[in-house]
C-alpha cells in the first residue's frame, strides 16, 4: 500500500509537519492531536439572490406533495414559506413571479456523475476518473481531478435543473476512492463549489469492471477474487481504526498516516459514506453481506441494475438504489435491466434514486424519471407525478447526507429551486429559471443568465443555447 | 429456453405473409407521418401487408368483412423508423464475445462488410425496440481502421426470420476526427483515402511494382462502384462545420454521388450551404456537448436551424445506446418540440418532429412511400399508442409490422413478471415462467 505521508496540515492551523516521523509517541503531557480531516474544505460561497415570490405554480414539493396554484417564497438563501399564496404573509413589494401554467420543484439532484473528472472534450488528457493503477486506491479524492472549466456543468444546469452533484471516481477498481458533493455553481477551484458540510462519500465497485481492469494485472481476476481484495483492505482497515482510537485516547503510540485507510476507517467511524457500484442483485446481496461483516453501511448501490429482484433486501437494509430509467445490455452484468426497476424499487418500500453518469443523461433526468413512472403504471403500480419527484431530489439527498439542507422545498432549507416551463415530467417541458441558495443563475429569457465556461469562450457558438 | 420457444412461436406466425382479413384500426387520433397534423377520429385500412387507405372517418371507408381495432383515446401512427441505429447486430455490447457483429477490426474488408448478413432478428435489442413501436430501422457496420464502415441496410424489427428491407442500402464513411484516425491519423489522409479509393472503383489499376500494396481489397473497391454511380447511398459521418463544407464539395468531383450526412453537430453553422447542395441530414436532437474538438458548435438548435434553411433532417439518436435503445428516437424528436418554447432555441413543430422519426428518414435513405408512413401503398408498419407517440407517458399498445400484429413480449417483459412480487411461493422463482 503506497503511504502518502510526506506533508500534512494539522487542524485548526496547527504547525505543519515535513517528513517528519509519524510513528513517533507523543510526550506523555501534550493531549493526542487529531489530524485535520477536512484539508480542502468548503469555500463556497452562495450568490447574492433577491427576495423572490413565486405564484400560481404547480408545485412538487420533493417530499411526495404537491400544491395546485401553490406559491413559494425565497429569501436570505433559503425557502422561507410554501404553500397557497392564502395561508402566506410575506413582506410587501417583494419581486413576484407569476407562475401560472408552469411548476416549481426543488432542484435536482444527480447522485453519479463523473462531470469534472471526464470532462468535454472527451480526450485523454481529461481522463481523470480511474486511478487504475491499483485495485484498492480509497486514498484518491475525485475532487482533486475535477475541471472547474467543464462546459457538461452549465448544460446540466440550463437543460437538467440540476443544483447539486456528486462527482464519484470510476469503477475501474473495488475502492475507487472518496467521492464529493458539489453545488452546480461555477468556480474557479473546486473547493468554491463544494457543498457546506456535505460528508464524503466512498466510491466501492463489484463485478466486471475490476476483475477485467486487474485480470492481466496481477489481480483480482474473479469475482470471488474482488470479494477477497475488498475484505483484506477492511481487514487492515479495522486495525488501522483500532490504532488510531487508541491514540487519540491517549493510549498506545500514533500510528502512521495511510490515505487509503484514512478513508477506509472514516467508513467505519460512519463518517464517509458508502456508494457501491453493482450491477447484479446476488452481488448486491454479497456487498451487503460484507457490510455486516466489517461493521460499516452501504448507504447506495450505483446503477443497481437488478435492483428490482431483491428490493425487500434492500429496504430492510436501507440501502437506497441508484438506478437508470431504461439502460440494459450494454454489458454481460446489465443483461437483466427492465424499464419497471425504479418503480418496482420504490413500490417496495426501499430508497429509489434515477441517477445519469453520463454528461448527457444529466440534462434529462426529469424525462428519466417520467419513462420510470410511466413504465411503472404500465405494469399496474400506482404512483403519483409528485411522488416520483423525490426520485430526483429527496432521495438522492438522503444518499449524499444532505437531507436537511435541500432536496426539498421545505422552509429553511436552502432555495435550489427550478421553475420550469410546463410540466416537468413532459418530454416537451423545460427550465425556465434555476435559483440555487436563492441566486438566480439561470434565466432562460436572459442571455446574460446563461453561463459559459472558460473553454468555450470564443469557440464557435460562444453563449449560444445549447 | 421458454423464452425461445415463444418466440419461436411468433416468429413462426409471422412467417404468413399478412393476416387473412383486412384491418382496420379506427376512432382514434391518426399520424401520416408525413409533417401533417394529426387527424381526429381517423381511419387506417391494412390488408396484405400494405396500407391500403389512411384518413379521416368521413374519407375512409371500413371494408365489409375488416377486423376492426378500436383505438378511441389513442393515436395512431406509422412504426417509427429509427434514422439511425445497430439494433439486430449485438445482443450484448463491450466485447461479450459471440454477441456482436456490429465490427470488425481484424478483417481486411472494410467497405465490402454488408451489415444485412449479420442481423439476428431474435436479438433482445429487437424485441425491446418493437415494444417501443420501432418497426424499421437504419442500421450500419462499425468502422474499424479505415474511413469505411461498410454497407448498411434498412431493416424490420418484426417477428420473423426476414428482417432486411433493403441490403445495401448505403456505403457508411466517416470523413470526420473519427475518420482521420481510420486513415492514419489526418484529415488529409482520410481524404486520400477516399481518392484512392474512388479512382480504383472507377478502374483505375493499381500500378508499379507493388500492387499488391493497395489499402483495399478488391471486394472493398467492387463495393464502392455502386457508391461512385449512385445507385447506393454514400452516408458520410462528419460534425465540424469546414469538415461539413468539405464533404459537400465532393459533390463536385463525383457528380453521382447520392450523399447524406450523419450527425452534422455544426451543421446549423453551414446549413444554406447543406440545403443548396441538397443533401438530407440524420442528426441527433439532444447533442450539445463539445465531446471533440469537432462539436465546439454544437447545440439542440442544430437541427430546428437546418430545418429553417430548408434541409432536410432525420432522427439519429446517436447520443443514445444505438446498439440497442431505438425506442428513444421519439424521446429525442420529443426534445425538438420542446425547443420551440425556449427562448433562444430553435425547434420544431410537432408535425415535423413526427415525420422525422418515420417519412423523413424513410425518405433519406431512399424508401419514402414505403416505410414510415401510411399513404396508401405503403408498408403496413402500424402502432397504437396510449397517448401522444413523443410524450414520455405514453406507451405503444399494439404493433403491426408488414400488417402481422407483433408480439409484445422479450427478455424484460418475463423477468417484470417474474420479479413483480419477491414474496417466497411454493416453488424457486426459476419455476415462475
Amino acid at each position: 500500500m503506497p503511504r502518502l505521508s510526506t506533508v500534512l496540515t494539522v487542524a485548526a492551523g496547527a504547525l505543519a509537519l515535513s517528513g517528519c516521523n509519524l510513528g513517533e509517541a507523543k510526550s506523555a503531557s501534550a493531549p493526542p492531536k487529531k489530524f485535520d480531516r477536512d484539508p480542502y474544505g468548503s469555500t463556497y460561497q452562495p450568490y447574492p439572490g433577491v427576495p423572490t415570490l413565486i405564484t400560481g405554480a404547480t408545485v412538487y414539493d420533493g417530499e411526495g406533495g404537491m400544491i395546485e396554484n401553490g406559491a413559494i417564497y425565497l429569501e436570505g438563501g433559503k425557502i422561507q414559506m410554501v404553500g397557497p399564496l392564502a395561508a402566506m404573509s410575506v413582506p410587501e413589494g417583494v419581486q413576484t413571479i407569476d407562475a401560472t401554467g408552469k411548476f416549481v420543484t426543488p432542484g435536482i439532484i444527480d447522485v453519479h456523475s463523473h462531470m469534472g473528472d471526464y470532462a468535454s472534450p472527451g480526450v485523454d488528457a481529461h481522463s481523470d476518473g480511474n486511478e487504475m493503477v491499483n485495485p484498492v486506491r480509497p486514498g484518491v479524492w475525485a475532487e482533486h481531478s475535477v475541471w472547474p472549466q467543464d462546459p457538461a456543468f452549465t448544460r446540466a444546469l440550463a437543460n437538467g435543473g440540476v443544483t447539486t452533484f456528486q462527482v464519484l471516481p470510476g469503477s475501474g477498481n473495488l475502492f475507487g476512492g472518496r467521492s464529493v458533493t458539489l453545488k452546480n455553481v461555477p468556480g474557479r477551484t473546486v473547493m468554491d463549489m463544494k457543498f457546506p458540510g456535505a460528508p464524503y462519500g466512498l466510491k466501492m465497485a463489484c463485478g466486471e469492471n475490476p476483475k477485467r481492469v486487474y485480470g492481466n494485472k496481477g489481480g483480482p481476476q474473479t469475482r470471488m477474487g474482488n470479494i477477497a481484495v475488498t475484505r483484506e483492505a477492511w481487514i487492515k482497515a479495522q486495525s488501522y481504526d483500532k490504532d488510531w482510537d487508541e491514540y487519540e485516547r491517549g493510549e498506545g503510540k500514533k500510528p502512521g498516516r495511510d490515505l487509503d485507510m484514512d478513508t477506509l476507517r472514516g467508513v467505519l467511524d460512519g463518517e464517509i459514506l458508502v456508494h457501491n457500484h453493482c450491477y447484479r442483485a446476488d452481488e448486491m446481496a454479497l456487498m451487503m453481506q460484507m457490510a455486516k461483516e466489517f461493521g460499516y453501511k452501504v448507504t447506495s448501490f450505483q446503477h443497481a441494475v437488478e435492483a428490482y429482484k431483491i428490493a425487500d433486501l434492500l429496504r430492510e437494509n436501507g440501502v437506497c438504489a441508484a438506478m437508470w430509467a431504461d439502460w440494459y445490455g450494454f454489458k454481460m452484468e446489465s443483461y437483466d435491466g427492465i424499464n419497471e426497476n425504479i418503480s418496482f424499487v420504490d413500490a417496495a418500500g426501499a430508497c429509489a434514486i434515477v441517477h445519469s453518469d453520463s454528461s448527457q443523461g444529466i440534462q434529462r433526468l426529469n424525462q428519466e424519471a417520467a419513462k420510470a413512472l410511466a413504465a411503472g403504471r404500465r405494469a399496474g403500480l400506482e404512483i403519483s407525478d409528485a411522488h416520483a419527484w423525490t426520485w430526483l431530489s429527496l432521495n438522492p439527498a438522503r444518499s449524499l447526507g444532505i437531507d436537511d439542507k435541500t432536496g426539498s422545498l421545505v422552509p429553511g432549507k436552502m432555495a435550489d429551486v427550478v421553475l420550469w416551463n410546463g410540466d416537468p415530467l413532459s418530454v416537451y417541458s423545460r427550465p425556465d429559471k434555476v435559483w440555487i441558495d436563492g441566486a438566480l443563475l439561470f434565466d432562460a429569457a436572459n442571455p446574460a443568465l446563461r453561463p459559459v465556461t472558460d473553454f468555450e469562450l470564443g469557440q464557435p457558438g460562444e453563449g449560444d443555447v445549447k | 429456453m421458454k423464452r425461445f420457444t415463444l418466440i419461436a412461436a411468433a416468429l413462426l406466425a409471422g412467417t404468413a405473409p399478412a393476416v387473412a382479413a383486412p384491418v382496420a384500426v379506427i376512432g382514434g387520433k391518426l399520424v401520416i407521418g408525413d409533417g401533417r397534423a394529426p387527424i381526429d377520429n381517423g381511419v387506417v385500412v391494412i390488408d396484405n401487408g400494405r396500407v391500403i387507405a389512411a384518413g379521416s372517418a368521413e374519407t375512409v371507408s371500413v371494408p365489409a368483412g375488416a377486423s376492426i381495432v378500436v383505438a378511441r383515446g389513442k393515436w395512431v401512427t406509422p412504426g417509427i423508423v429509427a434514422g439511425f441505429s445497430r439494433v439486430g447486430l449485438v445482443e450484448v455490447d463491450s466485447g461479450v464475445e459471440g454477441a456482436d457483429d456490429t465490427g470488425a477490426s481484424d478483417s481486411p474488408h472494410s467497405a465490402a462488410i454488408d451489415a444485412s448478413l449479420g442481423i439476428n432478428p431474435a436479438a433482445t435489442p429487437i424485441a425491446v425496440g418493437r415494444m417501443g413501436g420501432v418497426t424499421r430501422a437504419i442500421i450500419a457496420p462499425s468502422r474499424s481502421n479505415s474511413i469505411f464502415a461498410g454497407r448498411g441496410a434498412v431493416i424490420d424489427l418484426g417477428a420473423d426470420y426476414d428482417p432486411v428491407t433493403r441490403a445495401r442500402a448505403f456505403q457508411l464513411i466517416d470523413l470526420g476526427e473519427g475518420g482521420a484516425g481510420g486513415a492514419g491519423g489526418s484529415r488529409p489522409a482520410a481524404y486520400l483515402m477516399l481518392e484512392e479509393a474512388f479512382a480504383q472503383a472507377a478502374g483505375k489499376k493499381v500500378e508499379g511494382d507493388r500492387p499488391d500494396e493497395s489499402l483495399f481489397t478488391a471486394s472493398d473497391i467492387e463495393a464502392l462502384k455502386p457508391v461512385l454511380a449512385g445507385k447506393e447511398k454514400l452516408m458520410v459521418s462528419v460534425s465540424r462545420a469546414s469538415d461539413i463544407l468539405a464533404v459537400l464539395k465532393l459533390k463536385q468531383r463525383y457528380q453521382d454521388l447520392d450523399m447524406v450526412l450523419l450527425g452534422a453537430t455544426e451543421g446549423w453553422m453551414v446549413a444554406e450551404r447543406i440545403a443548396a447542395a441538397g443533401v438530407s441530414v440524420l442528426a441527433d436532437p439532444i447533442a450539445n456537448l463539445p465531446g471533440s474538438f469537432e462539436d465546439l458548435g454544437s447545440t439542440q438548435s442544430n437541427i430546428g436551424r437546418m430545418r429553417r434553411a430548408g434541409v432536410k433532417v432525420g432522427v439519429a439518436a446517436l447520443d443514445d445506446f444505438v446498439n440497442r435503445n431505438p425506442q428513444n428516437h421519439r424521446q429525442h424528436a420529443g426534445n425538438l418540440v420542446a425547443l420551440g418554447k425556449l427562448p433562444g432555441g430553435t425547434g420544431v413543430s410537432w408535425d415535423d418532429a413526427f415525420a422525422m422519426i418515420s417519412s423523413a428518414p424513410a425518405e433519406i435513405i431512399g424508401l419514402g412511400g414505403t416505410i414510415g408512413s401510411l399513404e396508401p401503398g405503403a408498408r403496413a408498419d402500424v402502432v397504437v399508442w396510449s397517448g401522444d407517440p413523443l410524450e414520455l407517458s405514453s406507451w405503444a399498445e399494439q404493433v403491426w409490422v408488414d400488417g402481422v400484429e407483433q408480439p409484445l413480449v422479450n427478455h424484460q417483459t418475463k423477468l417484470r413478471d417474474r420479479y413483480r412480487t419477491l414474496e417466497r411461493g411454493a416453488l424457486p422463482k426459476a419455476y415462475r415462467k
